[in-house]
């Protein structure tokens, strides 16, 4: 079995205008991801962004290489691209957004404009992942059907813009209020595919750390990530994160959506929740809310040599707000663990860089894997909890090399 | 509605870029599949979750599009649909 597969950036007419520039670019898929995934994958240049590894362009489902995680924020350029419908409105089409706020547990209804929430409010800032649920689905053992990610449907930016909080205080939420109903300008195909509407509960739509975000990484919000105003929600999944939002309604029943009730569901209790979501809950399934603990190695690559003299480990790990506590380092499959050095801290809900230096090695094989545990003493999973739409994959990523 | 065009013009039009065809396999009611599937997202999707879902499985997948997504298919089209899937698209059988 060949551990590498690299992927060399795309021949072909699809990009013809760019082959030069991506000639030189090769990316990593992991062997685990089916057949068919690995074969329609493309590397691919969207307006705006550096090459993506393409999954679908149809609608455009797009993630980062990992090496966009050798650093602890991702450059907005290499941010993950994700749609479930494909009637996106063109960039122009948004100069015109506004976004309404209101709802029947509200005591009113205003409309506001892009400028209005930039200045009508308190800008606050906040650094945080923002990780699809379906992140690594394609390394689901067995496979589950779904857009088959490898390990890039995430990133980190830093995020700006009012807290929801405050833009409620503005329609005055009743007391009997128990979610927050969201809506984004792009919709389905077809008007009998359900719109993709979410919703939060009460208590996460107003703590301190959710906002609605007008700047990422200091600029505009690409197109692709939600322009020009986006939902964010520091700690749960990116299903959350509403892009180009343009309503919140303040209600007092559980938002009834194919979104919210049948899709991104998991099996209740099998993962670590801060508070449930009870107005979603049901017997068997809870609505997926908290990214679990987990870390990535972002260098060296699987399938690379590297040099006896040592060579540095390095990658990103997070959790759902708790903050890393450590992260350790195996060179042998798991079998011995050392900490690794951690990075500046950027805040609770973004990534933490760490780095391990190894020293002299014998020439040879080294299986690398690295191992995150939080401030609540979560680590990540021995073994995959398997789960029917393959979220919350946080097993240790193995990157075999060779020391030579 | 003017707002939303549709992505792939959007993106695509005024680029370098041509939207790349998709090549499924060749076989008896291929045309119900590019009829009928395509309307929603790429057939990209189809070749993207192969070689691993089982007769039964890609039956599931075709109901759900009818009856979550509201893919407006007859029975008959996603009898056909179905037996094209599992032909060329499904996991072999266990033995
Ligand atoms: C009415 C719109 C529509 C039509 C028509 C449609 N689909 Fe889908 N399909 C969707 C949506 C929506 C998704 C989910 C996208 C997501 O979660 O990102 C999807 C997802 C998929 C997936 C990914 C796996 C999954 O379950 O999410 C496959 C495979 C798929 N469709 C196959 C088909 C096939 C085969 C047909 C033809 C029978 C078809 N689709 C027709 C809307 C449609």
């Amino acid at each position: 079995m060949k551990r590498r597969d690299m992927l060399a950036g795309l021949g072909g007419s699809v990009v013809a205008a760019r082959a030069a520039h991506a000639a030189d670019q090769s990316v990593w898929l992991s062997p685990q991801l089916p057949e068919g995934t690995r074969d329609v994958i493309r590397l691919e240049t969207l307006p705006g962004k550096q090459p993506l590894i393409r999954l679908a362009d149809r609608p455009p489902n797009y993630e980062a290489p990992i090496s966009a995680f050798r650093t602890p924020v991702t450059p907005n350029e290499q941010f993950f691209v994700r749609y479930h419908l494909a009637s996106i409105p063109a960039i122009d089409a948004l100069g015109t957004w506004s976004l309404t706020v209101g709802g029947e547990a509200a005591e009113r209804q205003i409309t506001l404009r892009l400028e209005e929430l930039q200045s009508g409010f308190e800008q606050v800032e906040v650094a945080a992942v923002c990780q699809c649920s379906g992140n690594r689905r394609g390394l689901s053992s067995p496979h589950v059907a779904g857009v088959e990610w490898g390990y890039g449907a995430m990133g980190c930016a830093t995020w700006r813009g009012p807290r929801l909080r405050d833009v409620l205080a503005k329609v005055g939420a009743k007391a009997d209020a128990i979610e927050v109903w969201f809506d984004g300008a792009d919709g389905p195909v077809l008007a009998t595919t359900p719109d993709f509407h979410k919703s939060l509960p009460i208590h996460k739509a107003m703590a301190d750390e959710v906002i609605i975000a007008t700047t990422m990484n200091g600029g505009k919000l690409p197109h692709l990530n939600g322009y020009p105003a986006r939902v964010v929600v520091p700690g749960w999944t990116a299903t959350y994160w509403m892009k180009h939002v343009t309503s919140i309604q303040v209600s007092r029943k559980p938002l009834d959506s194919f979104w919210m009730q049948k899709a991104y569901r998991v099996p209740a209790g099998m993962f670590a929740v801060d508070r449930p979501f009870p107005t979603q809950d049901n017997a068997t399934t809870w609505p997926i809310t908290d990214i679990v603990v987990n870390s990535l190695v972002a260098d060296p690559i699987d399938g690379t040599r590297q040099p006896v003299d040592g060579f540095t480990v390095q990658g990103v790990a997070w959790d759902r707000g708790h903050g890393i506590r450590q992260v350790e380092v195996s060179l042998d499959g798991g079998e011995t663990w050392k900490p690794a050095d951690l990075g500046k801290d950027l805040g609770p809900f973004a990534f933490r860089a760490f780095t391990l230096r190894t020293g002299k090695l014998a020439p040879g094989k080294y299986a690398i894997a690295s191992r995150a545990t939080n401030n609540a003493g979560e680590t990540q999973a021995a073994k995959l909890k398997f789960n029917p739409a393959g979220y919350h994959n946080n097993v240790p990523q193995q990157v075999a090399v060779t020391a030579a | 509605m003017l707002r939303y065009l549709p992505l792939a013009a959007m993106l695509f039009a005024s680029s370098a870029f041509a939207q790349e065809e998709v090549a499924l396999k060749p076989g008896p009611d291929l045309d119900a599949v590019t009829t009928s599937c395509a309307t929603c997202h790429t057939l990209n999707y189809i070749r993207m979750n192969s070689s691993f879902l089982t007769l039964d499985a890609w039956k599931a997948e075709v109901s759900k599009m009818r009856e979550a997504y509201g893919a407006p298919i007859d029975d008959q089209t996603a009898a056909a649909i179905t037996r094209y899937l599992s032909a060329n698209y499904a996991a072999p059988p266990k033995s």
